[in-house]
């Protein structure tokens, strides 16, 4: 089902910038920049947190703690080797980033582990930092309960996710 | 700061359990090896991330972020009954849900920015409204309907079909921010009783 989405919406974008004149080559060229800029903006933070990612799980650290909450975390359905991404996730895009490209690689990126994670960052966003940018832009102090209900969106999401990850 | 306090204790954890397990010697080789295999995901990110983002930058001047706007609009007035009424703030607010589906992300923050601005300019005070709480909850529960860096990571992991995760991601991303918007909704009026 998904095969021909990418060349279908390569095709349909292209489509209609140009039939609205746009100069879609310069618009590709200038968005590219862009993405490597970014690219080179989140570098130094991969590198940080994944140094203490590896130095986790070479010590032990990370089977201690999934084997610790995994009867929590088999209540619940969710994989105990993605708690870490769950517990990263609200405060750092990158953080999360790391750790689920780790599980990836360390699980295998079609086993219910790395598909697990790769939903889980696909269906959720960094919400502290988002509510603190927007709040704190606009000068919102009392952000009463802004907090809770979007950690409530994000717990379902982590709970959806690993879900939908053996069903879907 | 949270950050720096964050990665600390995850290198306190890491020392902890290393000599916990008498695996002390493996702590300086891993992270020598975690911080070149950052280098090495970021290298396999580049060519797909160039992509996405000459992609997004098409659909943005192409001006496909006012046409989802548009669709939107009847949604919103429910929604936002308060923002709706008035022009920018509804503008702003069709603009910035538009921008995070088409996976938007540099022009969807402005133009949130934007609308907390206006929605706070018409509200007064420095207390969130209502309405507020419910825009920060769709711009929280990731709406976002390529998730792109996600399917760049697969694809950079091997994964036979980076994008096969899509259905699931939907039905998640569905999922919580209904939940999310419940929630906002039941918080909301809790606090008027």
């Amino acid at each position: 089902m998904t095969d021909l989405l990418i060349p279908a919406l390569m095709i349909g974008i292209a489509v209609i910038a140009l039939a609205k004149k746009q100069d879609v080559y310069a618009a590709l060229t200038d968005g590219g920049l862009e993405g490597l800029k970014l690219l080179l903006s989140i570098a130094p933070a991969l590198v940080i947190l994944l140094t203490a990612v590896h130095m986790l799980r070479a010590s032990g650290a990370i089977d201690l703690l999934t084997r610790w909450l995994a009867p929590l975390s088999s209540f619940l359905g969710i994989p105990a080797e993605t708690l870490p991404l769950m517990l990263l996730r609200p405060f750092s895009g990158s953080a999360a980033l790391a750790v689920g490209a780790e599980l990836m690689t360390v699980h295998g990126v079609d086993s219910l582990i790395g598909r697990t994670a790769a939903i889980m960052l696909g269906s959720t966003e960094t919400t502290f930092y988002t509510i603190s940018v927007y709040f704190g832009a606009a000068g919102i102090k009392k952000t009463r309960y802004a907090v809770p209900a979007a950690l409530i969106a994000d717990l379902t999401g982590f709970l959806t996710a690993s879900l939908t990850a053996k069903i879907l | 700061m949270i950050m720096g306090a964050i990665w600390l204790g995850m290198i306190l954890l890491a020392v902890g359990a290393a000599f916990l397990s008498g695996n002390t010697g493996a702590l300086t080789p891993a992270a020598l090896e975690g911080a070149g295999s950052a280098v090495t995901l970021c290298i396999s990110l580049a060519g797909a991330l160039c992509l996405w983002s000459g992609l997004s930058k098409v659909m943005e001047r192409a001006g496909m972020i006012k046409g989802v706007g548009k669709m939107m609009r009847p949604a919103f007035r429910r929604l936002f009954p308060r923002a709706s009424g008035d022009e920018i703030a509804l503008g702003c607010l069709t603009a910035n849900v538009s921008a995070n589906l088409l996976g938007l992300g540099s022009a969807a923050t402005p133009m949130g920015v934007a609308a907390v601005k206006r929605m706070h300019a018409l509200a007064g005070g420095t207390e969130a409204t209502d309405e507020m709480c419910r825009l920060i909850v769709m711009n929280t529960a990731s709406i976002q309907l390529l998730p792109t860096t996600v399917a760049a990571v697969r694809a950079a992991a091997g994964a036979a079909s980076p994008f096969d995760i899509l259905p699931a991601v939907w039905l998640t991303s569905v999922c919580s921010v209904s939940a999310g918007l419940l929630a906002a909704f039941a918080f909301g009026r809790m606090r008027r009783d």
